[in-house]
């Protein structure tokens, strides 16, 4: 096919992948460690989907995911974090060129790419892009969206770092190797 | 849990008859302008506006109250973080300073404070009627032929579709695998220990994830066997062609853009400032 | 000599994480207009040689082929999926993942929106379509709100858009209540005489899909094909019988009367069959009095009152439901599809709770207890398998609720190892659950919970989808539990399951409860059958063609024999151990 950047599988994993990504951010899990914090789920399983499909996917469930859902919650669009979700999507799609999940592999070196890729881009997204987008679209102060910027993006790169390398584990602990499955008596 | 979310409002009413495609690029232009100026005439025209048009769409305000209620307590928020970071972000946007209430460390309230933090919450106001219409008024069907309309890729479009078509069904395979995990016997009540409820909701989550992954795979195959992506063109059951009143709003709003372009331009800065 | 359309030649396929292939050596060839019924075991690779039609192998799943498939001509492998896909239409296993629309406008459009066809061409098209399977007026109707048979006919609807040469179905009548079941192949039929297509389809309801007329049966045993005959032949070689498919009631009945089936007999239909010498021997066998009624005994282990139920507001899915159940009791839960039997089946388990009315477990109102006290007593097999499944390994899925619980490992261990036995998953054992055929994975969704040994057993349709072999291990496995003073409910669409294995049957059509009777009176109350979508079986029938003056006492001959022929084997068994 031609057109592979956006085959078929991509199209409908970003669909329902940003279908996910919805629901997703109603439903927290509490952190024990530290009270009144919930995980935000969206993004740990938006580094699975990313990691699997690829940086199209991913971006485009950042973008479709993040401002539906706003839309969709909300009733407006806060559109430069949209934007920082795209971008932290692709970037953990990037990743995906390095790694093997799909036949099943995701040893301590694959451990170590997956979280450089998701700590650089995070960092990236929420500690500059995400502030720099807020003073330029909504003129708001500096030192507020770079605090703001910078809580949501440590809190991310710790969850998606712990509870999405985990999804990650998890799911390579599901795929079979080619040749592996027979009656067993 | 219920999760709320803004849906589809059907009624009769020219708002609703209008295109998907066009409502649309009114709604982006409109956003435009109100994310490049803080001009208080404009914003203000334009929340106006916003309400007049929300009356003719007669969508009632208790059909939309949830959102309006987020709305309002993160507009709250963001006002006091404002405040608490930057007193006088106003002052130094504004170059003058009229002190209203004298308080200790830089925290002296400003008028100008007030009016850039009004100026703020404006911005966000002026879209949010316009943003609530759209998705409340346009049917989910017409909304992919919308995106596709005004040039985004086909295949991008049916992906928002297809976003908009799962989400029910996400919501209700999430009801279902927490009953059925139930059922076997995990309790979900508040009656057991921190981390084995984050285990338990682990075993709800986990599923839910997984059987979507193996969702991805047998939709893309029924597609596949339906022949989606075949062609460089798709066209759409759900399209309407543009009438009269599509074209009307569309150009309406560009005239409102190159109005609030220009005085910005004319003033050299987005900032309008009553102050000098 | 018609033309070939689809030519198998020393086909094998192997997916790719299999160790041996799941196709072996088929050899197979259809004809242009042919009707072919495929059918075999659970497992055999009734679907795997579908996705070999439809260009799924190897396009979405992959693997090895070996050996050559032509279809109308030309090598499957030298032609794209979209072009494939012009020539095979498929109706899925699972009508759910079918479903690419919003509405069922546009998901019956959704194939030439993709070729580009201009709306207004394109709206005719639909209406046609929609038209020719009764579903005009659902145009704008969402997909979920639709009643499994109403899925069935989009489905079909969405294939016939655009003339195919091929239809391809997949399991249509698995979930469908017996009218709906009935209509379905009526509508396959007449869409074949009208268009001329060649029809495919794989199903394990042999009996209803001879209803309608085919040309060839084909069975397939452990990936290869074991006979390929026109339906007479095959049925009189008893073959079907062999590998563990049902066959037809009718015929299994003559069979017991000692009647030998020739292909002069004309067994492939119940009208067609030649009953002048046969009527005796059937009325001989037939001699018997009426049987015993079950006594009902014990105490009441669930009652429910006046429940009402409805998921939104002012649109009631069951109202003012009351009935008891003793324990040890066996119940067969009936009605037409979207009647609001699985929904029952939810609020006994706690899972919804009722608008009004109460529901007491064990004199118990379940209101006072979470969810999780009451999967102590109740065990729960929902309907659809992949709402249950949660763990990876075959194995984990079928501990998964004893190590909930906290019991040791070692006997978790043999109890899962013993219940994996009885519904044949042991050599899957460890598997990983998404490599398994549907049917496999509904009995893993069973054993899960067999293994948990509930005291009431509420099971959701535990046999769609399942062949005869494992239809009758699980239910003799059931009734071996019942032995032991387990309560069961099942929820069915199989008439004749009904009538072997309850002795009272609930009756359900649009949230109500309308008749609560024993099976076999159910049948000939035909007003009540009418507003459940009920249907009488084909042994009925066949009592009726053989002019019995009570239709009845052939059906209760024959589960009466069947159940004794039941006892023995298991005598039998338990000598050899
Ligand atoms: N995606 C897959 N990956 C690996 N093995 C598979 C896959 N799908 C099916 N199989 C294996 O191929 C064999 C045949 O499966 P198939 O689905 O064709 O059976 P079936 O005859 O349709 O059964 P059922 O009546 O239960 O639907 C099974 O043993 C199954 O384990
Ligand atoms: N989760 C749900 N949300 C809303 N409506 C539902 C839901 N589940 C079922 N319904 C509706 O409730 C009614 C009863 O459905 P139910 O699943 O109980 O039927 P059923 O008797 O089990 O049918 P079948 O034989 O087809 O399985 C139907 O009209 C169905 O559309
Ligand atoms: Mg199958
Ligand atoms: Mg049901």
């Amino acid at each position: 096919m031609k057109k592979d950047w956006l085959s078929i599988r991509t199209v409908v994993a970003a669909g329902i992948g940003a279908a996910i990504f919805i629901i997703l951010r109603y439903i927290s899990i509490p952190v024990g460690f530290i009270p009144n914090t919930t995980v935000q789920l969206s993004y740990i399983f938006l580094a699975l989907i990313a990691v699997i499909y690829g940086p199209v996917a991913g971006g485009l469930i950042g973008l479709i995911g993040h401002s539906l859902g706003d839309a969709l919650q909300y009733g407006s669009v806060w559109w430069s974090w949209v934007i920082v979700s795209a971008i932290v999507g692709i970037g953990f799609g990037l990743a995906s060129r390095f790694l093997k999940i799909s036949d099943g592999e995701f040893g301590w070196k694959s451990i170590a790419v997956f979280n450089v890729f998701q700590l650089v881009t995070q960092a990236i997204g929420w500690f500059l892009i995400a502030p720099a987008l807020d003073i330029a679209i909504y003129g708001e102060p500096a030192n507020k969206v770079f605090v703001q910027g910078f809580t949501a993006g440590i809190l991310d790169i710790v969850t998606v770092g712990i509870f999405g390398t985990l999804l990650i584990w998890l799911y390579a602990q599901t795929r079979t190797k080619a040749g592996s499955l027979k009656k067993e008596a | 849990m219920k999760m709320q979310m803004l849906s589809y409002i059907e009624r009769a009413t020219p708002i609703h008859r209008m295109t998907g495609a066009a409502k649309l690029v009114c709604f982006i232009i409109w956003s435009v302008i109100a994310m490049t100026t803080f001009d208080t005439r404009i914003l203000v025209f334009m929340l106006i506006a916003g309400i007049v048009i929300f009356r003719m769409a007669n969508v009632h305000l208790r059909e939309i109250a949830f959102v309006l209620g987020f709305i309002l307590i993160f507009l709250l928020l963001n006002n006091l973080g404002i405040y608490i970071f930057a007193p006088q972000q106003g002052s130094s946007i504004y170059g003058t300073v009229h002190i209203l209430l004298h308080l200790p460390g830089s925290y002296s309230l400003t008028l100008e404070q007030l009016f850039y933090q009004l100026n703020v919450t404006l911005k966000y106001f002026a879209v949010i009627p316009f943003a609530l219409l759209f998705i409340v008024t346009t049917h989910p069907s017409e909304f992919a032929a919308s995106l596709n309309r005004i040039g985004v890729s086909y295949r991008i479009a049916y992906a928002v579709s297809i976003t908009l078509r799962y989400i029910p069904d996400v919501q209700r395979s999430y009801h279902e695998i927490t009953q059925a995990q139930q059922a076997r016997g995990i309790d979900l009540s508040k009656k057991e220990k921190l981390w084995r409820r984050m285990r338990q909701a682990a075993a709800i989550i986990i599923p839910l994830v997984f059987s979507t992954l193996d969702r991805i795979e047998v939709i893309s195959n029924a597609m596949e066997l339906r022949r989606f992506g075949m062609k460089k063109k798709r066209t759409w059951y759900d399209e309407r062609p543009f009438a009269c009143i599509d074209y009307l709003a569309v150009a309406f709003s560009m005239l409102l853009l190159i109005l609030s372009l220009w005085l910005s331009f004319h003033r050299g800065s987005r900032y309008y400032n009553p102050f000098n | 000599m018609k033309k070939k359309i689809i030519a198998f030649k020393a086909f094998s396929f192997k997916y790719r994480s299999q160790e041996s292939p799941s196709l072996h050596a088929i050899n197979l060839t259809i004809h242009q207009g042919e009707r072919v019924l495929i059918t075999g075991p659970s497992g055999s690779g009734k679907s795997t040689l579908g996705r070999c039609l439809n260009g799924l192998i190897s396009n979405a799943y992959k693997g090895e082929i070996r050996g050559t498939l032509e279809i109308m001509g030309a090598r499957s492998d030298d032609q794209t999926l979209s072009a494939l896909s012009r020539k095979v239409g498929t109706v899925l296993q699972d009508t759910d993942a079918q479903f690419i629309g919003l509405t069922v406008g546009e998901d019956i459009a959704f194939a030439l929106e993709n070729d580009a066809i201009p709306q207004a061409r394109m709206k005719r098209a639909v209406q046609q379509a929609a038209e020719r399977v009764g579903m005009e007026r659902f145009l704008k109707q969402s997909p979920h709100e639709l009643s499994g048979g109403q899925k069935q006919s989009v489905a079909m609807a969405g294939v016939m858009v655009d003339p195919v040469n091929i239809l391809l179905f997949d399991e249509p009548l698995a979930n469908l209540d017996p009218l709906s079941g009935r209509s379905a192949m009526h509508l396959i039929d007449r869409i074949q005489k009208e268009t001329g297509v060649t029809v495919i389809i794989i199903e394990h309801r042999v009996e209803e899909v001879l209803e309608i007329g085919i040309d060839r049966i084909v069975l397939v045993a452990d990936g290869r094909i074991a006979a390929d005959a026109p339906p007479d032949q095959l049925l009189s070689s008893g073959i079907l019988g062999a590998h563990g498919v049902r066959e037809p009631l009718y015929l299994t009945a003559l069979k017991r009367a000692g009647i030998p089936i020739t292909p002069e007999l004309h067994p492939e239909s119940l009208d067609r069959i030649k009953m002048g010498s046969i009527v005796k021997s059937l009325r001989d066998w037939a001699e018997v009095t009426i049987p015993e009624r079950a006594q009902t005994s014990g105490q009441p282990i669930l009652e429910l009152s006046h429940v009402c139920f409805g998921y939104e507001p002012n649109r009631p899915a069951l109202e003012h439901v009351s009935f008891s159940v003793q324990a040890g009791e066996r119940i067969a839960l009936v009605g037409k599809n979207g009647a609001g039997k699985s929904t029952l089946t939810k609020l006994i388990c706690g899972l919804e709770q009722p608008d009004s009315g109460a529901i007491y477990v064990g004199g118990v109102d379940i209101r006072t207890q979470t969810i999780r006290e009451r999967s102590a007593k109740t065990g729960l097999v929902m309907q659809n398998p992949n709402q249950m499944l949660s763990q990876n390994i075959v194995f984990d899925e079928v501990a998964f609720g004893l190590r909930i619980r906290g019991i040791d490992e070692e006997k978790i261990g043999s109890r899962v190892c013993e219940t994996m036995k009885v519904c044949g998953l042991y050599p899957y054992r460890n598997w990983p659950v998404s490599a398994l055929s549907f049917g496999q994975k509904k009995r893993v969704t069973i054993a899960s919970v067999l293994v948990l040994e509930p005291s009431l057993l509420i099971l959701d349709e535990p046999t769609a989808g399942q062949d005869y072999q494992h239809y009758t291990e699980i239910m003799r496995f059931l009734e071996s539990l019942n032995d032991k003073g387990v309560t069961l409910i099942m929820i069915t669409h199989d008439m004749h399951l009904m009538l072997e294995y309850t002795d009272r049957a609930l009756v359900m059509a649009d949230g109500q409860l309308i008749a609560d009777r024993h099976p076999a009176d159910l049948l000939s109350d035909s007003e009540i059958a009418a507003r459940a979508n009920l249907k009488t079986t084909s042994l009925y029938h066949l009592a009726e063609r053989a002019g019995f003056s009570n239709p009845s006492a052939l059906v209760y001959r024959f589960i009466q024999g069947e159940k004794r022929r039941r006892s023995r084997s298991e005598d039998a068994d338990a000598q050899l151990h």
